[in-house]
């Protein structure tokens, strides 16, 4: 068998009529072109801006669009960037966050495998509305890629005059670096992220100061998700209304990645317009269930958001509605599992994740977590108590008071098998063994 | 002693970054590849080229999953065993592989080979259950074809 056949067996991320901006230049296979971009309208927004925008338009286009960090938290991005205070001596940092290590995730690869361009020009823009003129990329250990298409674009936007001195003819500068890390899903963090670039162990960092005001090397910095920055060209070429009109629903903004994995026929990366309903995403964009396979629950986000269900099916994938219906969007990671699925060992699975990347820094996490996996195995393995609930219930409370946001994260799953599947671990208790024969 | 020519390309990178030991995990890497693994000797090296004690060095050291402080094999597979592979068969998929290498999860084969070794979501998980051994993404892979891509590392050594 010839194995290069498997590498990367399927390179999902094809071109679909919704995909009007992050997806719309992709070709099939392989990564479009610098050339291919540009003959597309690519730099187009850049040059716009540089010809006749201020720092501050830019800005204000941003806010205006309405876009939220595709990061996982949704916080507006164009607020995000009017926290940096433009007076204070020295330089601002602009990272890009492309760590994507939650499991479920990843449209950031999809993106920089086909695309590495966009996030240039994103990037680029970015940095002329905040004043950055060294901008950093973080990249996680697989992703070589990924790295390697982004390093080649970097070098082709340099030659075209998009990088370095004098950009466009204009008096802005900046450098692009390209930094890899070696695997921790914690570094996805951003003040770890910013403790892992300066080279120190990557344990988050207390909030406030927050890196607006003091980030990278003490200095205003900025981090947004790859998909975040892939984003403003499109908001700057065509206006912020252009772009709010994409969602599907009036209250969203834009389109979103969704990345889907699990027992669905067709496991692919697909812009949609976000808002999008989850039933619409799986039956009509992933070709529904695998044969046999009938839907039982999914992770709607990544692997740190409680489950949805069957009833949750017609929710519009954005970040509000998703919150209304006790969920978060957070990366668009869509983990579909059939009637087979055991509830309670999917959990486990989530959960001795966690305990794992756990940074130790936090008592509550590090002792914690091992706690609630240990909790969960004995259920998983028949010799749970009806006392045991409680004790998971108390932790998905009392976990939220850890260091940082994984440990709530950790939660998430928790919190929704309690709240939608507590008949299930129930019965593992009463029956003293797994009902779906799992173990 | 590591070759002059990696010396210098590591001394080269740390000149490059903002402060030296911005560039520690790429010189780990880089005596990874040389040495196997980050071995003692290795350690020290690093602290040498960054300007850091040993301690600092392996704070780092023992932080990231794909940097090795113990011995590894010519080949190491890693395979992803979070919850998109787990779905989708990644339990059986590793205990296949540990009784064809005929070893357990975390070991190596005794002619020093391969390693196996369980790991966080590769960023595959649409093609889950999915490995990965060097620099290279495979999926979705059966025990069959897991078995195969590891011969055919295994003759490339
Ligand atoms: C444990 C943990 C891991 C995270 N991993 C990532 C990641 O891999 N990529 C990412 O963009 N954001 C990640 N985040 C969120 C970042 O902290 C940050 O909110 C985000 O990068 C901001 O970008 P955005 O505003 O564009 O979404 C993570 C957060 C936590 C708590
Ligand atoms: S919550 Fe967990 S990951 Fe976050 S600081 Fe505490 S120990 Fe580290
Ligand atoms: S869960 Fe296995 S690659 Fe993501």
């Amino acid at each position: 068998m010839n194995t290069s056949d498997l590498l990367i067996a399927r390179f999902h991320g094809a071109a679909t009529m919704d995909s009007t901006i992050l997806f719309k230049h992709n070709r099939p296979g392989r990564a479009v072109t610098f050339d291919e971009y540009l003959a597309n309208g690519g730099f187009k927004a850049l040059r716009k801006a540089l010809a006749g925008m201020s720092p501050n338009d830019v800005q204000q286009a941003v806010i205006d669009s309405g876009l939220r960090g595709r990061g996982g938290a949704g916080f507006p991005t164009g607020r995000k960037w009017s926290f940096v205070p433009r007076n204070l001596p020295g330089p601002r940092y602009l990272i890009c966050n492309s760590d994507e290590m939650e499991p479920g995730t990843y449209k950031d690869r999809v993106l920089l495998e086909h695309n590495p361009h966009l996030l240039v020009e994103g990037m680029a823009l970015t940095s002329f509305a905040l004043g950055v003129e060294r901008a950093f990329i973080f990249i996680r250990r697989g992703y070589e890629q990924a790295a390697l298409n982004l390093r080649n674009a970097i070098a082709e936007a340099h030659k075209a005059g998009f990088l370095g001195n004098a950009i466009c003819g204009s008096g802005f500068c900046l450098e692009l670096d390209v930094h890899l890390s070696a695997g921790r899903y914690i570094c996805g963090e951003e003040t770890a992220l910013m403790n892992a670039l300066e080279g120190i162990r990557a344990n988050p960092r207390a909030k406030p100061p927050f890196p607006a005001v003091k980030g990278l090397w003490g200095q205003p910095t900025v981090v947004n998700n790859v998909e975040t920055l892939a984003n403003i060209p499109a908001i700057i070429a065509n206006g912020p209304t252009w772009f709010k009109a994409l969602a599907a629903t009036p209250e969203g903004s834009g389109t979103k990645l969704f990345c889907v994995s699990g027992h669905v026929r067709d496991p692919i990366c697909l812009e949609l317009p976000i808002g999008t309903p989850l039933g619409e995403i799986i039956d009509t964009h992933c070709g529904g269930m695998r044969p046999g396979s009938s839907f039982k629950a999914c992770i709607p986000g990544g692997a740190s958001t409680p489950y949805f269900t069957k009833e949750h099916w017609a929710v519009a994938m954005d970040f509000d509605p998703v919150a209304k219906a006790g969920s978060r969007l957070g990366t668009g990671g869509v983990v579909v599992f059939d009637q087979t699925t055991c509830m309670v060992a999917a959990t486990l699975n989530l959960v001795r994740f966690f305990a794992r990347e756990s940074c130790g820094w936090c008592t509550p996490c590090r002792e914690g977590l091992p706690f609630v996996r240990h909790t969960l195995e004995r259920i998983e393995a028949g010799r749970g108590e009806a006392s045991d609930i409680d004790i998971l219930k108390e932790h998905v409370h009392k976990l939220n008071y850890a260091f940082c946001a994984l440990a709530p994260g950790a939660m998430g799953p928790v919190e929704g098998l309690l709240r939608l599947f507590e008949d299930e671990v129930r019965e593992h208790i009463t029956g003293g063994k797994c009902p779906l024969g799992k173990h | 002693m590591i070759p002059t020519q990696l010396r210098q390309e590591l001394e080269e990178r740390v000149a490059q970054a903002i402060t030296p030991r911005e560039a520690a995990v790429d010189v780990m890497k880089g005596l990874q590849g040389h040495y196997g693994w980050l071995t003692d000797e290795a350690v020290a090296e690093a602290a040498l080229i960054l300007g850091l004690s040993t301690l600092q060095v392996e704070e780092l050291a023992t932080f990231y999953e794909m940097i090795y402080r113990r011995p590894v094999g010519r080949v190491v597979v890693h395979v992803c065993d979070s919850i998109s592979c787990w779905a989708m068969g990644s339990e059986t998929l590793l205990h296949h592989l540990e009784q064809h290498l005929g070893i357990a999860a975390g070991a190596t084969t005794a002619d020093n080979a391969v390693t196996l070794l369980p790991c966080c979501c590769l960023g595959n998980c649409g093609n889950g259950p999915a490995l990965m051994i060097g620099d290279r993404l495979f999926g979705p892979v059966s025990p069959e074809q897991a078995a195969a891509i590891i011969a055919g590392h295994r003759e490339d050594q």
